[in-house]
C-alpha cells in the first residue's frame, strides 16, 4: 500500500488574526505555525495506522517554501516514510491541487488523503481537484476508512447522518475527525526524522484563478445586555420583540 | 448564464436549496443574464423551482446518478453547464457542493470560492466575500476567469419569490459508471442538521456529565432548535462528534445561538462568530463569550435553563 498524505501549514489555532498592507495581506507577524490539524490528527494518523496493519509506506507532500520545512519534519517524526516538497508558495487552492496531482502522476499512489478543510482559507477543494485531476473517486469528509484488499469502506458525513460507501483503491479522500486519534511525536521519531529523505521539487509553472484583494475582521459590533436569572420572561420577549429571531 | 445545482433530499427541497436559487437569480440579475437551476435524479417538483428565480429548469436522469458519486456528478453538471453555456455555476456549500466545488473547478479551469457569505459586487471586477481562518476574518476575492464557481454558505440569503413555476427540460447525458458504491445512508429525521439551522443550542464543559443534557434537550425542543456543543464535550464522549461546532468541527451562522456553560475560547468563538444573535449564560462573569454576546446571564445554569424553559412555553401558549 502507497499512500501520499497532502499536507499544509496553518496558523495555530489560538492565533489573534490580523492584516497588514492595507488589509491586503495575512499579518504573519507574532503567528506561529503548525501542521494543519485535520491533515496530522486524521489524515496522517490514519495513513501511518493503515500501513502499519497492511504494509506499505507513507509519503507526506507540501507546497511551500523552505520555512514550511519545520511543519513537514513533524510528520516524518510522527512516521511518515519521506517527504516532498513542491518549492512554490500556495497561492491557490487549484495551484496547489495541479502540484500535487502532477507529482503523484507517476507515482502511483493507491490512496492520497488530505484533511477535510485547512483552518486557514476553510476551502475543503484540494483534495476535490486532486480527484478530477488524476481522474479518480474522491471521498470527502470521511470520519472512517477500513481497508480489505484493495476495497474500502468508508463512513462519511452527510447532513443529519452519516453515509457507508466503498469505492476500490486507487481514490482520494478527505479526512473528517473520527478518522484517527492524534499522535505525539516521540524522541525516536524526532531523532529518525532528521534522516529521512525531504525531497525538493520545483514547481510546474501555473496561474493563478483568484486573489483576495481585501481582507477585514468579523465585525464585532455587539454589545450585550444583561440579564438576571429571575428574568427570563424578559430575555424570551427580547429574543422575540428586540431581536425578532423567535 | 448562471447555472445553479439545486440539491434535493428524496425529491423535496430544503431551505438551503431555495436559498441557493435565489442567490443564483440575484447573481443573474447583477450580470445582465437568466439563471438555469440543474436537478439531478427523480423530483416531480423542479418546475417549481422557477418561483425562487429559475429562469429554466433542466433536469438529469441517469442510472450512474442513482448515488451521489463527486466524480458521476460534477460530469453531470458540467454537461449542464455546456449546454447552456454557463459562466457562473452556484452550489450549496452542503456536504454535497463541497464535495463538488473542487473537483468542478478542477474540470472547468475554473477560478473558485468556496464557502461564500454574500452576493457578489461587480463595481470592480466579480469580488465575492467568504469567511476565512475558521471565522475569524472576511476576506474578498476577486474572480477573472471565464468560468466562475462559487458554493454558497447556509443562512447567507433568504429565499424569496421571484417568479412562477416553469416547465423543466430533460437533458440527456453520457456518464460513466459511478465508482464508489453506496451501502447505506443513515439521517436522522426530524432535526434540521446544523449547518442548515437557524437555531441553535449549545452547552459545554459547565454540564458536568452527559446525563445532566435533559434541560438542554428540553431548550431545544421548546424553541423549534437543533443541539450543539464544545470540542471539550465532544472528546469526552459526552455528546456525539458530530455535534461539535468551532474551528475543528462544524462552523455554523444560525439566527440564534444560545452557549450555555461554554467559556468561548477564541476556537469556539470562530465557529460561531456569525451567528446573528449570541445569548450566553455562565456562571462565571468573566467567561470571554460574554465579550462577544448580544445578551447575558450569569448564574447556576442548572436554574437558569428550566426558567428559560417555562418562559418559553408560556411565550409559546400565549403566541399560537
Amino acid at each position: 500500500m502507497k499512500i501520499l498524505v497532502c499536507v499544509s501549514k496553518t496558523p495555530e489555532t489560538t492565533a489573534n488574526i490580523n492584516f497588514a498592507n492595507n488589509n491586503t495581506e495575512f499579518d504573519t507577524n507574532g503567528v506561529s505555525f503548525i501542521m494543519n490539524p485535520y491533515d496530522e490528527w486524521y489524515a496522517l494518523v490514519r495513513a501511518l495506522e493503515i500501513t502499519e496493519a497492511n504494509g506499505g509506506t507513507v509519503t507526506i507532500i507540501n507546497v511551500g517554501p523552505s520555512v514550511n520545512d519545520a511543519v513537514i519534519k513533524k510528520g516524518l517524526a510522527i512516521g511518515a516514510k519521506d517527504a516532498v516538497r513542491i518549492d512554490a508558495e500556495p497561492t491557490s487552492a487549484l495551484f496547489v491541487a495541479k502540484q500535487i496531482a502532477a507529482y503523484a502522476k507517476s507515482q502511483d499512489y493507491d490512496i492520497i488523503f488530505t484533511g477535510k478543510e485547512s483552518i486557514d482559507y476553510n476551502g475543503s477543494l484540494v483534495g476535490g481537484m486532486i480527484a478530477e485531476l488524476l481522474n479518480q473517486p474522491y471521498v470527502s469528509y470521511a470520519t472512517s476508512l477500513e481497508l480489505e484488499g484493495n476495497t474500502a469502506t468508508l463512513n462519511r458525513e452527510i447532513e443529519g447522518g452519516t453515509e457507508v460507501l466503498q469505492v476500490e483503491t486507487p481514490f482520494v479522500v478527505s479526512a473528517a475527525k473520527g478518522m484517527a486519534e492524534q499522535r505525539i511525536p516521540n524522541m525516536r521519531g524526532i531523532m529518525m526524522a532528521k534522516k529521512k529523505p525531504l525531497a525538493v521539487v520545483a514547481a510546474d509553472s501555473s496561474d493563478n484563478k483568484e486573489k483576495v484583494v481585501e481582507y477585514k475582521m468579523v465585525p464585532k459590533d455587539r454589545s450585550i445586555k444583561m440579564l438576571a436569572p429571575e428574568d427570563m420572561a424578559e430575555l424570551v420577549r427580547l429574543l422575540h420583540e428586540e431581536s425578532k429571531v423567535i | 448564464m448562471v447555472l445553479v445545482l439545486a440539491d434535493h433530499s428524496n425529491g423535496q427541497f430544503k431551505k438551503a436549496t431555495l436559498e441557493v436559487v435565489t442567490y443564483a437569480k440575484k447573481v443573474a440579475e447583477l450580470m445582465s443574464t437568466e439563471c438555469t437551476a440543474v436537478v439531478i435524479g427523480n423530483t416531480e417538483n423542479a418546475g417549481s423551482l422557477g418561483q425562487y428565480g429559475a429562469n429554466k429548469v433542466l433536469t438529469i436522469s441517469n442510472g450512474a446518478l442513482d448515488n451521489f458519486d463527486s466524480q458521476t456528478y460534477t460530469s453531470a453538471i458540467a454537461q449542464a453547464a455546456e449546454k447552456v453555456g454557463a459562466k457562473v455555476i452556484i452550489l450549496s456549500h452542503n456536504s454535497t457542493g463541497k464535495s463538488l466545488v473542487g473537483r468542478l473547478a478542477a474540470r472547468m479551469d475554473a477560478g473558485v470560492i468556496s464557502g461564500a457569505k454574500a452576493l457578489p459586487t461587480m463595481s470592480d471586477g466579480f469580488v465575492v466575500e467568504k469567511n476565512v481562518f475558521s471565522g475569524k476574518g472576511v476576506a474578498s476575492y476577486k474572480l477573472d476567469t471565464d468560468v466562475k464557481i462559487i458554493s454558497l454558505m447556509g443562512n447567507s440569503i433568504q429565499p424569496e419569490v421571484l417568479g412562477a413555476d416553469v416547465t423543466p427540460e430533460a437533458l440527456d447525458t453520457q456518464i460513466e459508471a459511478s465508482k464508489t458504491k453506496v451501502l447505506e445512508r443513515k439521517t436522522v429525521s426530524g432535526i434540521v442538521p446544523l449547518p442548515e439551522a437557524e437555531l441553535v443550542v449549545s452547552a459545554g464543559r459547565g454540564m458536568g456529565a452527559a446525563d445532566k443534557w435533559g434541560i438542554i434537550e428540553e431548550l431545544a425542543e421548546c424553541l423549534g432548535a437543533t443541539t450543539a456543543c464544545s470540542r471539550p464535550v465532544a472528546d469526552t464522549g459526552w455528546r456525539p462528534h458530530h455535534e461539535h461546532v468551532g474551528q475543528t468541527g462544524v462552523a455554523i451562522r444560525p439566527n440564534l445561538y444560545f452557549a450555555i456553560g461554554i467559556s468561548g475560547a477564541i476556537q469556539h468563538l470562530a465557529g460561531v462568530s456569525s451567528s446573528k444573535v449570541i445569548v450566553v449564560i455562565n456562571k462565571d462573569p468573566e467567561a470571554p463569550f460574554f465579550k462577544n454576546a448580544d445578551y447575558g446571564v450569569v448564574g447556576d445554569l442548572f436554574d437558569i435553563v428550566p426558567r428559560l424553559n417555562t418562559a418559553l412555553k408560556e411565550f409559546k401558549a400565549n403566541n399560537n
